[in-house]
């Protein structure tokens, strides 16, 4: 591994090539997926869910640390949206703020409890009270309609004075609004890393006693790295919402936390981009196996062993390997 | 309102009773060889559907009678569930060991889907009774009818089997080096111990655990392939609240949740689910550690 690719500045995103080769296939995804028996409303969960991954990625390839509750936050960004469109106002910038803040938020509070942890006894923490808000969506009936999931809210079309952006009607330009929403949030994230705080975050994955000796505060760090994964991940949940119209108490469930952690270990978590290569392999083999046998669950397990065993380091990590060998 | 507090104390001891025991398989694995064992509750469901078969296919044709095909079920299907989590502990996770916590945890999450799959596959997505002998079923009194044989019966012997638990790792050879191991395993590498043979026994310990309690719980609720998943949850609180790396934290822990969810479901029963996670951040605030664990160890 040379030195550059171990502070986690991969080749993909260095090489302008292979950056515009990314954009332009998710440009074009609405016109190319159709011939490959795909749909528009594929491409978008593709999205929604490569954005969970990246987000958790930031947390688990970036700073390495092991969160596996992840899900919660998704779907506090999932209701916090929801909740907003049916109760508060009809905006969709609105409501996908809101719920974005909510995650967020909830995420800052627990933060301060599980920064302290490391290891295996991060990831359970983190696993617990991830489970405190999957029994608060499913138990409180009134607010969240309990098992049933969220019902009864509509995303809304933008309007810019003079023209109306149909994002409700019309299910290609509702994907272009996520892919705005995606793009703005990977550069962000991007950004995040290149700066002295994204590098700090790589030192303290690397060797967190040396880290701790050069002074750096470890636990602040983790814990806005942690605050910041939680603020992505609710806003790909708020997308969730949003695409579906519809939010389910079972994406806060810890099996989805696990889902979320295979498509960035299954892409390659050491990498940038690696969690959305992921996210499309998982969501196209769940879509494509579930509708041939209903031992899917048997299907996802193994995939599970076989890229821990065969494919730790992901796709992406393998294929820069062969390419460094 | 006595009586129905009673009921609910008695209810949150045997819950407690299955934490203890999921909760001390899964802290014994943690413990010596860092590994959270998501698959726990699909050993737990395992070891019950064994119990069943072995009750309702095996047992008639042995010449014993149907009644008591309990016993049998009881001793023999924790030993099979072992035995598969030898199998799995040699080919799978062992490759894992010394290895980023992460793998483990996605692998032994992926082993719990299939476990659940396969058992749905196998003796269906429907409930299933464990038939328990008849003498066990009844209500000790009148008065407390809620008090059966069978409660009591799983009760003493979860306390049995924790008891056989604690005096094994204090006074056996195999149990010091396990408790050795969970401090410091390179030293008692060094000394010459098998490390990998340890773990094995380490692992099918904590597996055998998890299979008597599918055979207990299997009896009073019935099998279902999700069983396991609801015990897990609190079982990582139990080792939470009790500290990790202390056994005899997890067994406190196990029972102090137990009892506080029977409690609460008294007073405020939508909350019985909610309390043990209150109590666990109560907990993580106060005394991070947890009430009996080790500074340092793992954290």
């Amino acid at each position: 591994m040379t030195a550059l690719s171990l502070v986690g500045n991969d080749r993909l995103s260095r090489r302008p090539w292979s950056l515009a080769i990314i954009w332009l296939v998710l440009l074009a995804a609405p016109y190319w997926m159709p011939f490959v028996g795909g749909y528009t409303a594929l491409g978008t969960r593709v999205l929604v869910l490569g954005l969970a991954a990246m987000s958790l990625n930031f947390l688990l390839g970036f700073t390495g640390v092991l969160s596996f509750g992840h899900a919660a936050y998704f779907g506090l960004g999932a209701y916090g949206t929801g909740l907003t469109l049916k109760l508060l106002a009809p905006s969709t910038p609105l409501s996908l703020l809101l719920g974005t803040l909510l995650g967020g938020i909830a995420g800052a509070l627990l933060g301060g409890l599980i920064v302290r942890r490391r290891g295996v006894y991060f990831a359970m923490v983190t696993i617990a009270f991830g489970q405190v808000f999957y029994y608060i969506a499913f138990r409180w009936n009134t607010l969240t309609g309990g098992d049933d999931g969220l019902r009864g809210f509509q995303r809304q079309p933008l309007h810019f004075g003079l023209f109306n952006w149909d994002i409700a009607g019309n299910a290609d330009a509702f994907y272009y609004f996520v892919l705005l929403v995606f793009a703005l949030a990977t550069g962000l994230m991007a950004l995040l890393l290149r700066s002295p705080f994204g590098r700090t975050l790589l030192a303290i994955r690397e060797n967190e006693r040396r880290a701790r000796f050069l002074g750096i505060p470890i636990e602040l760090h983790i814990w806005c790295a942690f605050v910041i994964s939680c603020f992505f991940i609710s806003l790909a949940g708020g997308l969730d919402a949003l695409l579906n119209n519809f939010a389910n108490p079972h994406e806060l469930h810890y099996s989805q936390s696990g889902d979320l952690v295979i498509m960035a270990v299954m892409g390659g978590m050491r990498t940038f981009w690696g969690p959305l290569l992921g996210a499309t392999l998982f969501v196209v083999l769940q879509d494509y196996v579930s509708s041939l046998t209903p031992n899917w669950m048997s299907f996802i397990g193994l995939l599970f062993v076989v890229v821990v065993l065969a494919f730790p380091r992901g796709l992406l990590g393998y294929l820069q390997r062969r390419r460094d060998a | 309102m006595t009586q129905l507090l009673l009921f609910n104390v008695t209810n949150g001891l045997i819950i407690g009773a299955f934490y203890v025991l999921m909760a001390l398989g899964l802290s014994l694995i943690l413990n010596l060889s860092g590994i959270i064992n998501f698959a726990h509750g699909g050993f737990l469901a395992l070891g019950g559907y064994i119990a069943y078969t072995l009750t309702t296919s095996v047992v008639p044709h042995l010449g014993i009678p149907k009644s008591e095909g309990f016993w049998v079920a009881l001793a023999v299907a924790p030993l099979l569930t072992a035995a598969l989590g030898i199998v799995i502990e040699r080919f799978l996770i062992r490759r894992l060991y010394g290895r980023d916590p992460l793998y483990s945890l996605l692998l032994t999450f992926g082993l719990a889907f299939i476990f659940q799959d396969v058992t749905r596959f196998t003796w269906g997505a429907q409930g299933l009774p464990v038939s328990v002998p008849t003498y066990l079923a009844q209500p000790l009194s009148l008065d407390f009818f809620f008090l059966t044989g069978y409660r009591v019966f799983m009760v003493g012997t979860v306390a049995v089997a924790v008891a056989l638990l604690f005096v094994l790792l204090r006074y056996t050879r195999v149990g010091i080096r396990i408790r050795a191991g969970t401090l410091d395993l390179d030293t008692v590498a060094a000394l010459g111990v098998n490390v990998r043979r340890l773990r094995t026994i380490n692992f099918a310990a904590g597996i055998y655990l998890a299979g008597l309690s599918g055979v207990l719980a299997g009896g009073q609720l019935g099998l279902d392939p999700t069983m396991g998943d609801g015990l897990l949850m609190p079982s990582f609180i139990a080792i939470i609240v009790g500290g990790v790396g202390s056994l005899t934290g997890t067994l406190l822990g196990g029972l102090l949740i137990g009892v506080a969810s029977g409690v609460t479901s008294v007073f405020f029963p939508s909350a019985s689910e909610a309390v043990i996670y209150i109590m666990m951040a109560a907990v993580l605030l106060v005394r991070p550690r947890g009430l009996l664990g080790e500074e340092g160890l793992l954290s």
